[in-house]
């Protein structure tokens, strides 16, 4: 039977997973040849909320093409934002002022913890429990409520500008997230009791869906999914932006590269985030949120790239200028999109249920792979 | 003290002393076929609803709460939108199947109702191989499902049916060995003698470690059997969408819904029976007194009170625990269940053989 | 490492390639019909493996085509891009992808949306456009009237 997988033969089931389908958390279409349940190929089909937003982009200013953005990778809009304004900054060489840059961070950290605790009750829910989906949203509500206090949205909230943020924070603002904090810690040992030790989950995912390190790094894949087969790519880390350098916080690392290794990665980088928080929220600066910049912004001719840290991996920025006021070329390098490529590598010769799990575990948003 | 007995009898007294014989048992019939039909729509409304409110007990929120009071006639409601929905068939379906499959599922459901006692003196037909008998029929509710995942031309219905023909047969083994090992000590397979057997206290209790066992198995083995999580595999939401019942709609749906709480009412049903004394009130022993007192509780209360209990343990189930793979099911059946419940059942007939149970 | 440190490593590795350091990072040209076996020594070079393909672009310069490679060596975490120009009338280049895997899903995309052709790409075929669209959207001189995508 192994020597088959990779193959289609004649008997084979093929099935259209998607693009509407519970599993899929959007539109991902998925074409898997089965054998039986066992899962031979994989084959994604995209495109069904491509919107070109790389098109768009080289019709819009500096200033405008930041939010279209936030509709790429949804769950990280503040990340995404944050990676264009660094990118546009680069090109202008502003310097940002101490404040916007704790307050950048923070937002990035908050955003991060958010993202994770959808993707955890997704995933539970991916395996069949659907009770915590709700436990992860009790906390997320907190966060959206701080967001919005803030920014104005609770999800796309472009707050990011070119030379800081758009506004100054809310006064609330350190007492809510001490709140939340204080709520998370109460709450953080259901998640483990709930899902991490039930035996039920752990032989779900354990020994599923194993990305080794060379193959990690051949597909490009980043974030938490490389992290679990030991491959060290926090952006945070290894090409330190903004004041993260100055931070302490440990890149979370596993070994095992299977799906329950990503899944460990992913909710102790929730921990490494409130660790982050925990040493900025008593420490924000006090001074401007914003740099002078001018009205209209014109890059210098050049290719600047800059790449972040996303929840879901490394988001890569690349702008080609010709000194106008647009850009002249964007392109938009998506963790999703690089993560999405080893789906087929790691869940052939899987079952279904195994298939959703691994998907699971690499956290793909759909708009993010379809731009 | 309220029994159930009392009033059959003055039923069926009336009617025989009224009409010729013949007549007198159709009218019998009639009223059986009514009062299972009314139970049938009164347990679906009541198992939805309290399904959905301990799902929204253990997922921290409310729960239906807008139609009637707190949200008490959500199920009503709902079943009003069912009927009054299209029953699709689809295009490419064999049609005489695919609308036959919710059928025989409904009409197992229904038949294995027949031997329960609801309470003392209370139960549709005390046939003298009750439990048998439901083992038999019960088995019979995989051919619909296949029906249904075969006729309805999908690929996620016949997935769904494949796995849920494997998952039903095998735990099948588990649920017949554990009902087995009760079966030896009460030396009956009647339900009522089931029963009465269990005057001096519950199976569980008089029966030593093997009972617990058994009943642990039963239950794994019956959640298995009626196809609920953590074993829905064969309606595995986020793998099959919906699994076998992918293309129904309307009251089709519904019947296959119904048909999935009326199984787990008479699982839990038999489940206590055995092991819980059915309608039999809590005794220990001799203890004249006590006893008694607990004889004063309607024994329909005790049923329904243990079999109800018993389904809020099948609903605790899926609400916490992750689902489990196909290969992972058949393990766990035929690598640990099944030997270890054919080890139960010789530590039982020791037991029985023995007599040292209570 | 500096970039001129890396600029003297590949110099060695690659004679012919071409250098232009005005931007972050070193860039460096090479000719579109020995890139092949440059990606190969590239990959595979002993001392700087660059390993990790992070992002495969094109740029459409209305006179010609630019192939953007950014490389990354995930041991001594340097980075490079790789540009390499083709014909606008006829852009071909072999595919990488057998190299980093990862390039595959990266080649589809560029195919889709500059119609660049990877000459032995295991399965090249639109990825995010419907099989039958007609022209390349991110060249500069697509124009759609139906689907507006310019402001």
């Amino acid at each position: 039977m192994v020597e088959e997988i990779g193959k289609t033969a004649e008997g084979d089931l093929i099935i259209n997973v998607g693009p509407q389908h519970p599993a899929t958390h959007g539109v991902l279409h998925l074409v898997i040849t089965l054998n039986g349940e066992t899962i031979k190929k994989v084959e994604p089909h995209l495109g069904y909320i491509h919107r070109s937003i790389e098109k768009m982009c080289e019709s819009l200013t500096y200033r405008q093409f930041i939010y279209s953005t936030s509709r790429m990778d949804y769950l990280s809009a503040h990340i995404n934002n944050h990676a264009c304004a660094l990118t546009v900054e680069k090109g202008l060489g502003v310097e940002i002022p101490a404040r916007a840059q704790v307050i950048r961070v923070l937002m990035d950290e908050l955003t991060r913890i958010a993202s994770h605790e959808l993707w955890w009750g997704a995933m539970a829910m991916d395996l069949g429990a659907f009770t915590p989906f709700f436990h992860a949203f009790r906390e997320r509500e907190s966060i959206n409520d701080i967001m919005e206090e803030t920014c104005g949205a609770r999800l796309t909230m472009n707050y990011m500008v070119p030379g800081g943020v758009m506004v100054d924070l809310h006064p609330n603002f350190q007492n809510r997230v001490k709140s939340f904090l204080k709520l998370y810690k109460q709450k953080i040992h259901e998640y483990d009791e709930l899902v991490t030790g039930n035996i039920i989950f752990q032989n779900r995912m354990k020994g599923v869906g194993i990305l080794s390190k060379e193959a990690a790094i051949s597909y490009g894949v980043t974030g938490p999914a490389a992290r679990g087969s030991g491959v060290s790519c926090d952006i945070r880390k290894l090409y330190p932006y903004e004041i993260y350098n100055t931070l302490d916080f440990e890149e979370v690392l596993e070994t095992a590269g299977d799906s329950y290794a990503r899944y460990l990665v992913r909710l102790r980088e929730m921990n490494e985030s409130i660790k982050i928080i925990e040493q900025l929220i008593d420490n924000i600066p006090e001074g401007d949120f914003q740099a002078k910049t001018k009205a209209v912004l014109k890059l210098p001719k050049g290719e600047f790239y800059q790449r972040v840290e996303t929840a879901r991996g490394e988001l890569g920025v690349y702008i080609v200028s010709e000194g106008g006021t647009t850009p002249y070329r964007i392109k938009f390098r998506s963790p999703g999109f690089s993560n999405l490529s080893c789906l087929d590598h790691i869940t052939r010769g899987g079952k279904i249920g195994d298939l959703i799990a691994s998907m699971g575990t690499l956290d793909l948003v759909i708009p993010d792979i379809d731009r | 003290m309220f029994s159930l007995e009392s009033l059959t009898t003055l039923v069926q007294d009336w009617l025989n002393k009224t009409f010729p014989p013949t007549i007198a048992l159709l009218f019998e019939f009639v009223i059986v076929g009514v009062l299972a039909i009314a139970l049938f729509a009164a347990l679906g409304l009541v198992l939805v609803i309290m399904e959905r409110k301990v799902a929204a007990w253990i997922q921290i929120r409310l729960g239906p709460n807008r139609v009637g009071p707190k949200g008490m006639f959500q199920s009503a409601a709902d079943t009003v939108k069912l009927i009054m929905k299209e029953g699709l068939t689809p295009d490419g379906a064999d049609k005489f199947l695919f609308n036959l499959a919710p059928f025989i599922v409904m009409m197992v459901a229904m038949l294995v109702l027949a031997p329960i006692g609801f309470a003392k003196g209370f139960h549709i037909w005390d046939i003298n191989i009750g439990v048998l008998y439901v083992s038999a029929i019960s088995s019979v509710s995989v051919i619909g499902i296949l029906m249904a995942g075969w006729a309805s031309n999908n690929k996620y219905s016949l997935l769904g049916a494949m796995r849920s023909g494997a998952q039903m047969v095998s735990y099948e083994l588990s649920v017949g060995l554990s009902v087995l090992s009760i079966i030896v000590l009460t030396g009956s397979l009647n339900i009522n003698d089931i029963v009465l057997s269990q005057q001096t206290g519950w199976w569980i209790f008089k029966a030593h470690i093997p009972a617990i066992i058994s009943f642990v198995i039963f239950i794994i083995a019956v959640t298995a059997e009626t196809n609920r999580a953590p074993f829905d595999l064969s309606e595995a939401e986020s793998e099959l969408t919906a699994g076998f019942h992918t293309e129904y709609s309307g009251m089709k749906f519904a019947l296959f819904f119904l048909a999935e709480y009326i199984n787990i009412f008479i699982v839990c049903a038999i489940g206590a029976t055995l092991f819980l004394g059915g309608w039999m009130p809590f005794h220990i022993g001799n203890w004249e007194s006590f006893n008694h007192i607990m004889d004063y509780i309607p024994s329909f209360l005790w049923f329904f009170g243990k079999t109800f209990f018993l389904i809020f343990l099948i609903m605790w189930f899926r609400w916490t625990f992750p689902r489990l793979r196909v290969d992972q099911l058949l393990n766990l059946e035929w690598k640990y269940l099944l030997p270890i419940s054919m080890v139960n059942l010789i530590l039982m007939t020791l037991i029985a053989i023995k007599g040292w149970h209570f | 490492m500096l970039n001129e440190e890396i600029k003297t490593i590949i110099s060695e590795l690659l004679p012919n390639a071409s250098f232009e350091e005005t931007g972050e990072w070193l860039n460096i040209g090479i000719e579109a019909s020995n890139w092949k076996e440059s990606a190969n020594t590239l990959r595979y070079c002993e001392a700087k493996p660059f390993n990790f393909l992070f992002c495969l672009t094109c740029v459409d310069w209305k006179t010609h085509f630019t192939m953007v490679y950014h490389l990354r060596s995930t041991t001594t975490l340097d980075n490079i891009v790789v540009k390499i120009k083709l014909d606008r009338e006829k852009p071909e280049i072999i595919t990488v992808s057998d190299m980093w895997l990862g390039a595959e899903l990266f080649e589809r995309e560029v195919y889709d949306l500059f119609g660049v052709i990877f000459l032995e790409h295991p399965d090249l075929r639109r990825l995010l456009l419907t099989d039958d669209w007609v022209g390349y959207p991110l060249r500069k001189d697509y124009e759609d009237p139906i689907n507006m995508i310019k402001l």
